[in-house]
């Protein structure tokens, strides 16, 4: 446990603030929200996606990630969540290379699609303008996006997984400080 | 000053990262009940607990709270709320709509349109919009899981076979997104198209019910009707008495033993505001 750098510098503000981002996110897919008060994440770990877990994750939550050992002592640590191999097993994945299956995850049924997974990626970056155009619940008509660093093929897993709704995952994207969100609902074109 | 001894908005850390996981949740399925974990409050089931619950994992230090209680801000569940609030938080009050990041509401929407970066929370008694046609929970939850809402088509119907019209005055069923059926909580069917495509993010509380749903801004929210008998809000065919809005909606308040009574907005800010434009307009 040597080396073991903090998390928040005062958890509770600074966890408020951070879920008000994430709700603003989640109910406006596609805009780009900046955390201002973030903890001292361990490599790979990128402060957004670490404040995200620090935020939601505690000893009911299943975590896997992707994130090597130190980061796992930390979230062990800060977040008490319990880490599991298995991505299908947890209800919140922290993603920092590559991406999991996203048809492997847990979506939740159709009686309780609330049961579903949410995963955390880490992008290389994360633009308001430009590239993707967003449609769907939380959109007045469109929200354009420009994501990179996600893998080829990325889009049409997503549409795959919003074919399945109400089941499906939700998606949060972070890069530095920066984190946007793509609940299932929301629809993404390749703008041309 | 916050009072001492209670965390930051009175619930534990714990419970707040639950309620907040499930709000998540409750975002990305528009109109979706996602059963959280109710816990106990300073003031009893039916008084707001649910809405409490949620204001109290939402709000921030920076916040504006604005409390309304059938759209008035000074009656008792408003005023004792705000101040509960006020006490655990620090945050400031406002009366004013304009003015205010969260409004925690039983039972009316405001008046005022509300935009972007507002919350409205709504306290909600019953959140299953089936529950006196299928009292089972575990039927409502398959009819939900398979869109299967013909009983409720099949109540509106009977309405109008027997009334001529659908005798919903209030908690008038509402499709979200095109998918859930949802109880709009027990507003007045007058409120029901301010819902739709609304700029604010609104948030349902069910305390006793343990249910969190949400509608995301600029969703669509369609109140159930027949295309031969198209929804029609029903307002009282009278100015209001003190401000002479035509527009709002109005509550009849009985001012004599002799059958004498007046209509009045049931929306305390918008009433005060134009009474204040008018005096200054002459």
């Amino acid at each position: 446990m040597n080396g073991l750098t903090p998390g928040f510098a005062d958890p509770v503000p600074d966890a408020q603030a951070c879920f008000r981002a994430l709700l603003e996110a989640m109910a406006r897919p596609g805009r780009v929200e900046r955390l201002a008060a973030l903890p001292e994440a361990p490599a790979p770990l990128a402060p957004a996606a670490a404040a995200v877990l620090l935020t939601l994750a505690d000893a009911e939550t299943p975590v896997w990630t992707d994130a090597g050992p130190v980061a796992e002592d930390w979230l062990r640590f800060h977040a008490g969540c319990p880490l599991v191999a298995e991505p299908g097993l947890a209800g919140f994945l922290l993603a920092t290379g590559g991406l999991p299956a996203l048809a492997a995850l847990e979506a939740g049924t159709e009686e309780e699609p609330h049961r579903s997974a949410t995963l955390i990626v880490q992008v290389a970056g994360l633009e308001l303008g430009g590239g993707w155009r967003l449609t769907g619940p939380g959109i007045e008509r469109e929200h354009r996006l420009q994501v990179e660093g996600l893998p080829r093929g990325f889009l049409a897993d997503w549409a795959a997984n919003g074919a399945r709704f109400p089941r499906g995952i939700d998606l949060v994207l972070c890069a530095g400080n920066r984190l946007a969100a793509l609940p299932r609902t929301t629809r993404i074109e390749e703008a041309g | 000053m916050t009072a001492l001894g209670y965390n930051f908005g009175y619930l534990d850390e714990n419970t707040k990262r639950m309620i907040r996981r499930a709000l998540l949740k409750a975002v990305a399925v528009p109109g979706h009940q996602v059963p959280f974990g109710a816990r106990e409050m300073p003031l009893p089931y039916g008084w707001g607990t649910g809405g409490i619950a949620v204001t109290a994992s939402v709000i921030g230090a920076g916040d504006r709270l604005k409390v309304i209680d059938q759209g008035a801000d000074d009656t008792t569940n408003a005023v004792s709320i705000r101040h509960f609030f006020a006490k655990v938080t620090g945050v400031g009050t406002t009366e004013r709509t304009g003015e205010a990041t969260i409004i925690q509401t039983r039972h009316r929407i405001p008046e005022t349109r509300l935009r972007e970066g507002q919350i409205l929370v709504y306290q909600v008694p019953m959140p299953e919009p089936l529950f006196r046609l299928e009292p089972r929970v575990a039927e409502t939850k398959r009819m939900h899981a398979l869109a299967d809402y013909g009983l409720m088509h099949v109540k509106l119907y009977e309405d109008i076979a027997r009334h001529g019209h659908v005798a919903i005055s209030y908690n008038y069923p509402v499709l979200v997104g095109g998918r859930y059926l949802m109880s709009p909580s027990p507003i007045p069917a007058f409120d029901n198209p301010k819902m739709d495509r609304m700029p604010a993010l609104q948030l349902f509380g069910a305390g006793r019910e343990k249910r969190i749903y949400a509608v995301p801004p600029y969703t669509s929210v369609t109140s159930l009707d027949f295309e031969d008998h198209p929804f029609q809000p029903v307002r009282a065919d009278a100015p209001c008495a003190l401000c002479g809005s035509r527009e709002s909606y109005l509550d009849e308040v009985v001012v004599d033993d002799k059958g004498g009574r007046m209509f009045v907005c049931s929306d305390t800010d918008y009433c005060a505001t134009r009474q204040t434009q008018r005096e200054a307009a002459e």
